[in-house]
């Protein structure tokens, strides 16, 4: 097989539930959805119908500003599997709004080797199938 | 820590772990390609365990394991209790088999609770790893499947090209190297200590020395992983027996007593939200078990720590509290401190980087081998009587403190 005839593998897509749902479908309208607490205003993640703060059911997915930052990251110089870049970011970021919340992501729309701790990210999401995948690139640090 | 749980169990002595011991270990040969089954070999642990304690199959009365069969293909667990059982025509009154425990060594623990129970005197406990094999033929061990949505906690990885546990655990070890400052060339030391101790171990797979310069050449997996930083898949199993204190005072090999076993949840169990990324769930488990026993950091002869990869070695070695935290940098600067003749040997058989990935099985039968002064070229001099042992990183970790009576 030549290069050309190698296309790069799809991304590994979840099983979405009641609770994910809205993690990885709000992409639609370009928001990134995490579930917080509406009695003390705690987010939730992964998402959980129950607030561990204060012991509320009244849960519910919102919109966050899609602003966060790195927490830590790896640069991948193995190819997994055929097609896959040999280069690329696998990251935790955490959310702006409470930086115990991390959403691991690829890091895309700089040199891999660019990337450094701490550095200020926004996400966007990319489409498959029936699901929004948030991604994140790197934003001017305010 | 429960202080409570603690004072407790110390003052009335309730700690379950101290009527136990090890009474025999076995090991089947270790390959990175098998001519037996998976059962076979694992047959051949077991067989050699209950020799080594002077047991017969009608001795032995409960079964345990981890994580349990799981026939995926992967290797990963190619043999459970039923299988084993059966093979064996074991009468047993007690077994358990599952993935859902303190690490690896959860099936040391839930033997420790069958046996206060009164379920079972003699348990034989087995790990069986075929993951050499299952690589050559279907199954890369990859964490994802092409075609397959991603259920359960790896689901949040799973878009993002996350293939294998190295990129997974990559991201603990890169924070840990930011928050440590320690180098590539001390990071080394682990590599190069435990394939310095594979030389004089005769089951181990790779038994020539490399150097730190060959260790600093070897391809990166995953920022900051080294080739050698990973353990080897092998096909191969481990069997140790745990018996009733008064049943192994009357066996053949002197009791290799567990002192004080850490086996807690204290913490966020999560693969992407675990509040000390960089120590992992090991602090607390460690915490606990130093909170079951009189003895302290300074009093472990050996230590056998958990190495799927070598940063997991430098973590156990603070957590356990042998250094500070970020300290293990000057703690296996030039590798003496780990060596055989060092103050604290470190993984002395080779450990799952050169000796096999045995997952912490060939820990605790190394644990043993060092106990009673069976190690031969290897073994650490001035009979060594207490082994910190420990497995897993990420949300699962698990503790245990071995004493030779």
């Amino acid at each position: 097989m030549t290069d050309a005839e190698i296309s790069v593998p799809g991304r590994i897509l979840p099983v979405v539930d009641r609770d994910s749902e809205a993690f990885w479908t709000w992409g639609r309208k370009g928001r990134l959805a995490i579930h917080r607490c509406q009695e003390c205003a705690y987010y939730i993640h992964p998402p959980v119908p129950f607030c561990p703060k204060c012991e509320s059911r009244d849960v519910a997915p919102e919109a966050v500003s899609g602003r966060g930052n790195v927490v830590t990251f790896t640069v991948n110089h193995k190819q997994w599997v055929a097609g896959l870049p040999e280069r690329y970011v696998l990251a935790l970021v955490a959310i702006e709004e409470q930086d115990d919340v991390h959403i691991p992501c690829n890091i895309v729309g700089c040199d891999a080797q660019d990337v450094i701790f701490d550095m200020p990210v926004e996400v966007f999401f990319e489409p498959q199938e029936d699901l929004w995948i948030p991604l994140f690139r790197p934003r001017a640090r305010p | 820590m429960d202080t409570a749980l603690s004072t407790e169990g110390k003052a009335m002595s309730r700690f379950a772990e101290k009527d136990t011991a090890i009474t025999g270990v076995g090991m089947s040969e270790v390959s990175r390609g098998a001519t037996k089954s998976a059962l076979a070999l694992t047959v051949d642990a077991a067989l050699q365990a209950m020799a080594d304690a002077g047991l017969e199959r009608s001795d032995i009365d409960g079964i345990a394991t981890w994580p349990g069969d799981r026939a995926d293909g992967s290797g990963f667990s190619a043999v459970g209790c039923a299988a084993l059982q059966d093979a064996m025509r074991l009468e047993v009154n007690w077994y358990a088999g599952g993935g859902e425990a303190p690490g690896q060594y959860g099936a040391v623990f839930n033997a420790i609770g069958a046996i206060a129970a009164g379920l079972c005197r003699n348990v034989l406990i087995f790990r069986t790893m075929y993951e050499a094999t299952a690589r050559k033929t279907a199954y890369a061990n990859s964490l994802l499947r092409a075609g397959e949505r991603q259920a359960g906690p790896f689901s949040w990885y799973a878009p993002y090209y996350t293939y294998a546990a190295a990129l997974q655990q990559a991201l603990y070890f890169n924070l840990y190297v930011h928050k440590s400052g320690i180098s590539p060339e001390q990071i080394g030391q682990i590599a190069v200590n435990q394939r310095r101790n594979a030389a004089l171990n005769p089951n181990a797979i790779y038994k020539t020395p490399i150097t730190i310069d060959e260790y600093l050449a070897s391809p990166i997996i995953a920022t900051p992983l080294h080739l050698y930083d990973c353990d080897v898949p092998i096909d191969g199993a481990a069997a140790i027996i745990v018996s009733r204190m008064d049943v192994a005072r009357n066996l053949r090999n002197p009791p290799v007593r567990i002192e004080a076993i850490g086996s807690s949840m204290r913490y966020r169990n999560s693969w992407t939200q675990l509040e000390a990324l960089d120590t992992q769930a090991q602090p607390k488990v460690a915490e606990m078990m130093w909170g079951r026993t009189d003895l302290k950091p300074g009093d472990v002869d050996i230590a056998q720590l958990y190495d799927g990869f070598s940063f997991h070695t430098i973590n156990w070695l603070e957590n356990f509290g042998f250094c500070e935290r970020y300290g293990a940098k000057d703690f296996i600067e030039g590798g003496k401190r780990i060596a055989l003749e060092g103050e604290l040997p470190v993984n002395t058989g080779g450990g799952a980087l050169s000796g096999g990935r045995l997952h912490a099985y060939g820990a605790v039968h190394e644990a043993c081998t060092q106990l009673w002064g069976r190690a031969g070229q290897r073994q650490v001099k001035g009979e060594p009587q207490v082994c910190a042992t420990s497995t897993s990183g990420g949300p699962l970790a698990g503790a245990m403190l071995l004493v030779r009576d």
